[in-house]
Parts: C-alpha cells; sequence; structure tokens
C-alpha cells in the first residue's frame, strides 16, 4: 500500500464504521423510535369534561356531580413557608400539619398525595388566592357523583376508576379515569361521559414544562357530557322501595304504550351516596360480600323465578288462539287435575268451585288449576305428535318476550327459560313424551322461569291487546333521537279478540267478589290483575302479582315479587294496588292497607331460612 | 503571476469552498433548531447563540479575505514565526486566562472570548510543513523524528495544563502526516498494539491481559523454537524484548489509570466499555446522545420538529452534540448525508495535497486533512457511542467563534497555497 492511502483508506474506513452504527440505530433498533406523541419529551394532560346529569321522567334530578377539591403535595417541593399561616388558612393544627407532611413524606417525595381531601367550596375560593405562596403544595378539583334522591341505586348505577382490562379493550381510558361501571352509568357511558380534552405540553430534560408542544396545535378541549332523562318516576320508585322494605323481591312497572319504565324496585337496596367518595370501596365491599341479602343483585331483571299462576294468562291465551277452547267451554274440578292413571298424577285446586262447571272467566279469577291443565293439554295434543304441539306453543309464549333477554338498555339482565320440544327431547331421551310431561308448564310452575321485569312486559303486552314495546330505561338524551327499537311495537302470535274475555276474567280478579283478590280492589280504578304464588323447594312459597289499569286505555303495567312472601294476594297483591293507585291517583285511600306493608317484615322468615340452611349444612 | 495580482481569488479549489459553506450552512441550520426559544422568532437576534453564530459566520468573510490577501511564500517563509507566537499565546493563558468550563482556555475581550488553541492547529500544521519539507530533512533520522515530536509535545503539552486534554488529543493525528512523509511503520503499529493493549488491559484487567501476552509470546517462541531455528538465534532478544516492554506497557496503564486519571475519565472508559452502566449522571449524556439519535428513524422527525432536541435532553446539542440534532431532525437519511459530505471534503483535500508541487504545501494540506479527520471521528464516535466522551468540536458545525475561525484559518491557508501550486515559488 501506498503511504499516501493510508489516511484515505481510514476515512472511508470510518464513514463506514458510522453508516452502520447509525444504521443500526435509528433503523434496525427500533425501540427509540416511538410516537412523537408518546415519548417522554412531551407530557399529556387531559382536562377532564363533566359528567351529564341524570334526571327522572318528571325532570327531577337523580344524579348530579360534587366538586371536591383535595390539597396534594409533593414533599421534595416544599419549600420553607410560613406553617402558622398556612394551619390558618386550612384550619388545621401545627401537630395536624407535622403528622400529615410525615406520612406523605413517608408515601413518596416525588410523587403527589392528597395533603388534605375534600375541602369546602368556600374554603377553595379563598385558598386559591394564597396557594402560590406555598410551594410544594397544590389544589386539584375531582368530580363525584352525588346523589340527591336517596333511590334506585340498582337503575342509576355507579363510576368507578377503571381496571386494566377496560384499558386494554378501550385505550382511550388511562389508569385514574373513571368509567360506568353499573346501570345507567354503563349502558349510557358514551353519552354521560363527554370527550376528554388533551394538551401535549414540551418538556425539557429536567422534566420541566416549557410550554406547549407545537404551540398547541394537536391540544383539543373538553366536551361536556350529556344529560339524561330517564323514564323512571322517581315518586313511584321511592315508593316502591318504601313498600318493600324489610322484603326481598322486585317490583317492575312499565307504561304499556310506551314500553317505558317507571319503577325498577329491588329490594334489599342501598344508598347510592355510600358509593361515593373515600369510603367507597369499604363499603362496596360491604354490600359485595352480603351473600345473604345481596342488594347487588337487581331482582327485578335478574331473578328468574317459576311465574306461577300470572302464566295461566299465557295458558288460556294460547289456547284460545289454538281454537282448543272457547270462551264458553266448562270443565268440572273437583279439587283437582288427573293427568295419568298412575297414584301421583294429580294436580291438586283450591278453586272451590266443587265440580260446578268452570268458564274461562271464572277459570281466571278463581285461578283454577284443572281448567288450565286442560287448555294447555288440549293445545298440545291438538298436533299429531306432542312435538309439534309443544313448539307452537312455545312460540306462542315466546311472543311475549319471554324466555330470551329483552335486548333493551339495562346493564344486566336474565333470559328466563321458555321450554321447546328440543329440551323435552333432551330431558326425556329415550321415550316418547307427551303433554303430561310438562302438564305444569300450564299453570306457570314446570319448566318455565322469568324475571319480573319479563312478567311486567308480557302484562303491558296483554294491557295493549297483543303487543308491547321493549321495556327501557332511557326517555330522553338531548337532541338525540331515541333507538328505533323502543319506538316499535312488537306484536304477539295471538289475534286481538282472544284478548277481551281473558282481560275480562283478570278484571273479575279484583271485581268479582270471589276473585282472588277482591280485598285489595280500589275504588275508582279499574284493575286487572292475577294473583300468583310460586312453590318453592327450598322454603316458603314465593308471592307473585301482576296487574295492568285501568282496564281500557292503560297507564301502568306491574309486576311484583315478593320471596318467600307465602302467597300472591298476601304481600304482592296489596303492593301491586298500592303502586298502581299512587301512580294514577298520587295517593292511596287505604292508608291502613299502605301502612301494613311499610311495617311488615318477612325478615324472621328470611332468618328461618338461613337458620335452616345452616343446620343443614353442619 | 498577473492574474493573482489583480484577482485574489484566482487558482483557489472552489470544491473545497463550496464544501466549507455547505457544511456551515447545515451547521447552522442545527445550532439555530438546537437553541431557538419560543419567544422570539427573528432570525437576527444577537442574544441568542444562534444569532451569535450568524456573525461569527459573517465574520469570518473577512478573515477568507485577509488570508488571501497574503502570498502563498509569506506563510512558508514566517511559519516559525507563527508557530512561536502561537505558543507564546498559549503561555499567556496561564497569566491572563479566563477559566470556562473548568478549562483556562480562554481570552477575555469583554464583548466575546477567544481560544487560541483553536489557531495554533494552524499554527502548527504550518511548522510541521516547514520543518518536514527541509532539503536535509529525513523521518528516518532519530533526529529528525524528534524535532517533529517537539514541535508536536510543546503545544500539546501547554493544552494539555489548561487542562483540555481533548484538544490536545488532535495533535496526534500528525502521525499520519509523517507517516506520509516517511515516518517508518512501526510507529504506526507500535501505536495500535498500544491503543489494543491499553483497551485489553482495561477491560479484562491487567492480570489477564498479562497472562495473555505471555501466552503469546510462548506460542511464538514455540514457533521460532520448531520451525526456525535459525531466526531464533537472532531474533529472541527481540522477542523477549517486545514481550517485556508490552508487560510493562501493561502495568503501566494500570497505574496510570487507575492512579493519574481522574474519575471522571475512568468513568468514561468504564461507561463505554461496559464497565458500568450508569444512565442517570455520567451516563446521561451519550445515553440520552444515542437515544436522541435512534429517536430519529428513516426520514427523522423534520427540522424544528425533534422534540427531543426542542425539549434540549442532550445538554451542549448546540456544541460538542450537534450531530444529535441531526439524527433525530434529519434521521438516517440527513445523517448519511452529513457524514458522505465530510468524507467528500476530506478526500477533496487529500486529492489537493498530493497534487501539490511544494513539499510545504503537500505536508500542510495533509496536517489539515489529519485534524479535520480526527476532529470528525472523536466527535462523531462519542456522540454514537462508540468512542468515550471526549469534547472536541465538529468542524464548522458546533456553535463557537473560535472554532469556527480556527478551522476557517486551517482551510483557507490551504486554499491559498493551493492557489500557488503551478508557480515555483
Amino acid at each position: 500500500m501506498k503511504r499516501s492511502g493510508l489516511l484515505a483508506f481510514l476515512i472511508i474506513l470510518i464513514a463506514i464504521i458510522f453508516i452502520s452504527r447509525l444504521f443500526y440505530l435509528q433503523i434496525l433498533n427500533n425501540s427509540y423510535t416511538i410516537p412523537t406523541l408518546n415519548s417522554s419529551a412531551v407530557k399529556v394532560t387531559y382536562d377532564y369534561p363533566e359528567r351529564g346529569y341524570i334526571y327522572d321522567r318528571n325532570g327531577v334530578l337523580l344524579v348530579a356531580n360534587q366538586l371536591s377539591y383535595d390539597i396534594m403535595i409533593i414533599p421534595r417541593e416544599v419549600k420553607p413557608l410560613d406553617t402558622l399561616d398556612f394551619c390558618k388558612l386550612l384550619k388545621i393544627t401545627k401537630e395536624d400539619f407535622i403528622k400529615k407532611f410525615e406520612r406523605a413524606k413517608r408515601y413518596s417525595t416525588r410523587i403527589p398525595s392528597t395533603f388534605l381531601p375534600q375541602l369546602s367550596k368556600s374554603d377553595y375560593a379563598y385558598l386559591q388566592e394564597k396557594m402560590h405562596k406555598f410551594k410544594g403544595f397544590y389544589i386539584i378539583k375531582r368530580s363525584l357523583r352525588e346523589y340527591p334522591l336517596n333511590s334506585a341505586p340498582n337503575v342509576l348505577g355507579y363510576i368507578s376508576e377503571v381496571n386494566e382490562r377496560m384499558i386494554k379493550n378501550n385505550p382511550n381510558y388511562q389508569l385514574g379515569e373513571l368509567i360506568g361501571t353499573a346501570g345507567v352509568e354503563v349502558t349510557y357511558e358514551e353519552t354521560l361521559r363527554g370527550t376528554k380534552g388533551v394538551k401535549y405540553i414540551q418538556r425539557d430534560r429536567f422534566n420541566k414544562e416549557i410550554g406547549p408542544y407545537k404551540n398547541g396545535i394537536y391540544d383539543t378541549l373538553p366536551v361536556p357530557g350529556n344529560d339524561i332523562t330517564l323514564t323512571l318516576d322517581s315518586k313511584l320508585q321511592q315508593y316502591g322501595e318504601a313498600l318493600m322494605i324489610n322484603k326481598r323481591g322486585g317490583i317492575v312497572a312499565i307504561e304499556p304504550s310506551s314500553g317505558e319504565i317507571l319503577a325498577l324496585v329491588s329490594t334489599p337496596t342501598f344508598d347510592p351516596n355510600l358509593l361515593v367518595g373515600r369510603e367507597r370501596s369499604k363499603q362496596f365491599s360491604k354490600l359485595f360480600l352480603d351473600t345473604i341479602s345481596n342488594p347487588l343483585l337487581d331482582r327485578g331483571l335478574q331473578g328468574e323465578y317459576p311465574p306461577g299462576s300470572p302464566f295461566k294468562v299465557i295458558t288460556a291465551l294460547a289456547a284460545l288462539q289454538e281454537n282448543v277452547i272457547t270462551t264458553t267451554s266448562t270443565i268440572k274440578c273437583f279439587g283437582g287435575y288427573r293427568y295419568g292413571s298412575g297414584k301421583g298424577a294429580f294436580m291438586e285446586c283450591h278453586c272451590g268451585t266443587h265440580g260446578s262447571p268452570v268458564e274461562l272467566n271464572k277459570a281466571i279469577y278463581r285461578s283454577c288449576n284443572s281448567y288450565f291443565s286442560n287448555a294447555y293439554r288440549k293445545t298440545i295434543e291438538k298436533y299429531p305428535t306432542a312435538r309439534e304441539g309443544m313448539d307452537v306453543w312455545s312460540n306462542h309464549v315466546k311472543s311475549f318476550g319471554l324466555g330470551n333477554y329483552l335486548n333493551n338498555d339495562l346493564s344486566v339482565g336474565k333470559k328466563g327459560l321458555v321450554p321447546d320440544a328440543n329440551f323435552y327431547n333432551k330431558w326425556y331421551p329415550n321415550s316418547r313424551w307427551t303433554a303430561t310431561y310438562s302438564i305444569s308448564n300450564a299453570i306457570g310452575q314446570g319448566e318455565v322461569l322469568t324475571t319480573p321485569i319479563q312478567l311486567a312486559n308480557m302484562t303491558a303486552a296483554v294491557a295493549n291487546r297483543g303487543f308491547y314495546f321493549t321495556p327501557h330505561i332511557v326517555k330522553q338524551i338531548k337532541d338525540k333521537k331515541l333507538d328505533e327499537k323502543y319506538t316499535t311495537p312488537k306484536y304477539t302470535s295471538i289475534d286481538e279478540k282472544y284478548f277481551e274475555p281473558v282481560i275480562e276474567g283478570l278484571f273479575n280478579v279484583f271485581e268479582n267478589p270471589r276473585g282472588t283478590a277482591s280485598w285489595s280492589k280500589v275504588k275508582g280504578i279499574e284493575i286487572c290483575g292475577k294473583t300468583g304464588t310460586a312453590e318453592n323447594p327450598h322454603g316458603q312459597d314465593h308471592s307473585i302479582f301482576i296487574a295492568f289499569a285501568p282496564k281500557d286505555n292503560p297507564k301502568i303495567a306491574i309486576s311484583v315479587f315478593v320471596e318467600n312472601g307465602y302467597w300472591g294476594s298476601r304481600w304482592a297483591g296489596p303492593i301491586a294496588s298500592l303502586m298502581i293507585e299512587k301512580y294514577l291517583k298520587g295517593e292511596t285511600i287505604r292508608p291502613w292497607k299502605e301502612q301494613e306493608m311499610f311495617n311488615g317484615s318477612l325478615q324472621e322468615e328470611y332468618n328461618k331460612q338461613l337458620k335452616e340452611t345452616t343446620e343443614i349444612e353442619e | 503571476m498577473r492574474s493573482r495580482k489583480t484577482n485574489i481569488f484566482y487558482g483557489i479549489d472552489w470544491l473545497l469552498v463550496l464544501c466549507y459553506f455547505l457544511l456551515i450552512f447545515v451547521g447552522w441550520l442545527n445550532i439555530y433548531s438546537a437553541t431557538i426559544t419560543n419567544e422570539d422568532i427573528s432570525i437576527i437576534n444577537f442574544s441568542t447563540e444562534y444569532g451569535k453564530q450568524l456573525v461569527w459566520i459573517c465574520l469570518s468573510i473577512p478573515i477568507i479575505l485577509l488570508i488571501l490577501l497574503f502570498e502563498a511564500k509569506f506563510y512558508e517563509k514566517y511559519a516559525s514565526l507563527i508557530y512561536l507566537v502561537s505558543l507564546l499565546f498559549l503561555v499567556g493563558l496561564f497569566v491572563v486566562g479566563k477559566n470556562i468550563n473548568g478549562a483556562t482556555s480562554w481570552y477575555d475581550f469583554g464583548v466575546f472570548s477567544l481560544q487560541p488553541s483553536e489557531f495554533v492547529k494552524a499554527a502548527v500544521a504550518l511548522a510541521i510543513a516547514k520543518l518536514v519539507s527541509e532539503k536535509q530533512f529525513n523521518l528516518n533520522k532519530i533526529t529528525n523524528q524528534a524535532q517533529a515530536l517537539l514541535i508536536l509535545f510543546i503545544p500539546a503539552t501547554l493544552i494539555t495544563l489548561q487542562p483540555d486534554p481533548g484538544s490536545a488529543l488532535v495533535y496526534s493525528a500528525f502521525v499520519f502526516v509523517l507517516y506520509r512523509e516517511g515516518l517508518p511503520f512501526y510507529y504506526i503499529t507500535i501505536g495500535f498494539i498500544a491503543a489494543f493493549l491499553f483497551v485489553a488491559t482495561l477491560y479484562f484487567g491487567f492480570l489477564y491481559t498479562l497472562l495473555g501476552s505471555f501466552l503469546l509470546f510462548l506460542v511464538i517462541l514455540l514457533y521460532f523454537v520448531l520451525y526456525r531455528k535459525k531466526a531464533l538465534k537472532k531474533g529472541w532478544m527481540k522477542i523477549s524484548g517486545i514481550f517485556l516492554i508490552s508487560a510493562l506497557f501493561i502495568f503501566s496503564v494500570n497505574f496510570v489509570f487507575n492512579n493519574v486519571f481522574e474519575q471522571r475519565h475512568r468513568d468514561r472508559f468504564n461507561i463505554l466499555l461496559g464497565k458500568t452502566t450508569d444512565v442517570k449522571s455520567i451516563g446521561y449524556n451519550t445515553n440520552q446522545s444515542v437515544i436522541t439519535i435512534a429517536s430519529g428513524g428513516m426520514t427523522g422527525r423534520g427540522f424544528l420538529e425533534g422534540e427531543r432536541t426542542q425539549g434540549n435532553f442532550v445538554p451542549e446539542n448546540q456544541t460538542d452534540y450537534i450531530f444529535t440534532i441531526v439524527g433525530e431532525e434529519w434521521g438516517f437519511i440527513g445523517s448519511v448525508v452529513v457524514i458522505l459530505l465530510f468524507v467528500i471534503f476530506l478526500l477533496r483535500i487529500l486529492q489537493v495535497a498530493e497534487r501539490q508541487k511544494s513539499k510545504f504545501s503537500r505536508v500542510y494540506g495533509y496536517s489539515i486533512a489529519a485534524i479535520f479527520f480526527t476532529h470528525f471521528t472523536i466527535n462523531i464516535g462519542m456522540v454514537i457511542g462508540i468512542l468515550p466522551t471526549i469534547g472536541i468540536p465538529l468542524p464548522f458545525f458546533s456553535y463557537g467563534g473560535s472554532a469556527l475561525w480556527g478551522f476557517t484559518v486551517l482551510l483557507f491557508l490551504f486554499i491559498r497555497l493551493d492557489a500557488n501550486r503551478s508557480y515555483e515559488w
């Protein structure tokens, strides 16, 4: 090699080394090529909009926001200060100050922690002027939910901090942000939430903020959340909660002409304000761990029970539609119904008609088991095979919105159960089952399961003479039209003409002196209803009632379910009639009945059950 | 000669001038990006560093004209004098120098400060060129080698004592010049072996390095015993001698590193060799500059858009670490363009140097090529994390009037010498 070539060679060699190194750093090793707005040099801060308010159908405020001001501290940024002045401003003693300061320092000297939580608004206004004097302290504004009425926690739901799974599913959220986790707060999360504003701030290497990133071209302003008007009638809701005190169960009231839910009561209930503020997690675990009375379970939506006698309405309608009975055809009942030749193939009946002819009307108001068993059996046996008959019957039942989710705007729900031919094929794989195998379905006992809201919706469909609107909880969101699925009627498979005779029977439940709810009758309101007693193999029977009123042009359809309430007319019937009275008249003319319900308690019954269960477990 | 008399630009190498202005322009853009603040958007603002740099750039024009005005012969004739005067300026620092960042390398003139070591490089290059181009000079002679070494050693020592060892290190570049002019190759070999042993000692510890070299010595000895018995008789003394000197060197490296170096120097080496990882205090600069360059990716963030640059994540990113801005804002493409620009610039200097008829001009050209090359290698090597932290500026890029003028003088002296290449003088 010529001597003159060495330096040129080295120049080229070094250039190749440099370019290779740059190639490695800038192209192969892409761990540093982070997205621009996510690097340590740019700080992202959010401006949170106010969450939307929630009102009831009459404009009564149900959920609002309260501002809470917390004084935060970053201990290592605290400079010597006039503690006397500071303590006087915060209204704390010097000992308090030292204690709180030490606590914050123990937690972390760099990470902000709360020095003094939840200042009042007036204190805040005064302090704000002076805070600049105290380095290392600052005030942050937090928005908390506030519930002016102690009512309907199951409907309103609550908000909580997002967890990591939610963040993974929805990258719009960041740790520490709030999200609706139950009730309306979760189903209308996006409406209520609004859109948070974003600010990008350029930082230097000391993490000091040196101004808006690129003069704020990426920054956005927060958009406040929308208010929501619910279909709930808060007065009716609170009244229902009061009637259900010390009883477990649910009440669902629906406006038949719109499908709007007027009341959705689940007891035992709790004060929604418990789930706000510093005590939240303590209170929540208390509610969550109460597996005996289970206050977080919405019994109106999630309680699956056998519907009992109210289901006879559907049995009758299906039989009428299939032309296997007429309004005048009769049977005779001698205290029960024999559906087979075996010794046990006998269903008892308490209608007390003692062999006199029973037609549809009487069968309904006396709740005659024999009549409906007969109608059910005829419906199924009309077809060549029990399978075909079963499916026909099943489809009639399902057309009332039973046996499946209602697909509405409530955050929880249950399907219930309406059996069909497949169901029994699986149940009896090796035998040719017939109508009598499932005869208890006729009286709402057998395999059928419904939730109170499904029952209320079914009642609404009867009240409307053959159609219903999907029950929903939101009446109006500012400027937005309600989803079409809530405004289009859904028709049942029963012709309109068959409803009138059944409704006459339901009317007689109150009006006829021998009707099962005659003593819940209310002067001046034409109520149609049906009592129910669901047999409960685990303990005392459940008390059930469905009703709608007035008979013509109905305004309210309701279902009431009281766990272990003995029989239909004992608790559920009076509660339903009082609810109807309250809604239609505003007050009751039977204060004694009201008092009886307010004060009545089933706690003893529940305790008894608990004791029994513990004994069995022992 | 007539042309020269009427036109001072006659015969100058326009390619080098173009490279010069390109490098200065690109460099200034990056200084602007490093020191721009949100408050003022005016380019002509002399309170800011990019504004001041613009003044230095403008003032370099009269300096260029002044250099071109003198005859080439003048520089050869007065090379020794210039050298001596520059040494005086260096000595003067110890009397009236101003201390900036721990080094007394500055003369303070109130409005501005000058760093004489930036200009001494040109003087040393002239002196070496003058010495080597003397008729009787022969680099194989040990006395002539000593003379050359002395010319380099005096300013390097003075600068080291400021203390500014980084700037002094640049004088090692002259080994390439001397080699080109006939210095025996083993100087370079010894240099590389020394550098290798130095790094190996730090990396493996002196005991292992010693053992390693001893094993190597035994292997070589065995080879001679088995296959080259004749050569062994003459050579065993040499081989043993080399081994002994190496062992001595290893010991002394260990001693110097632990007892003479300051902790900050040790830290720099340890970080680079991966023996300590510290990204917070002492390793902060290197770590940040590497991340900043890497975050540029292929095309970079764009001019004034690099958020690590704008956030001043890399300290001194307008001076020693200016290449981080090229990396972040202009990406891989921009970085390669800058590196290629330097390569073209350096190779052109070498090419022009080789075409000189006058030995003085050739040696001078070679010297400045070596100086620019050393700055380029050490600076960018440090910024991209493959060389230890040695604070010397990137020519024409780094902010600073003295450095800019020093490099300008260095380059335009050569352009002046080259303009006279076709004349006997």
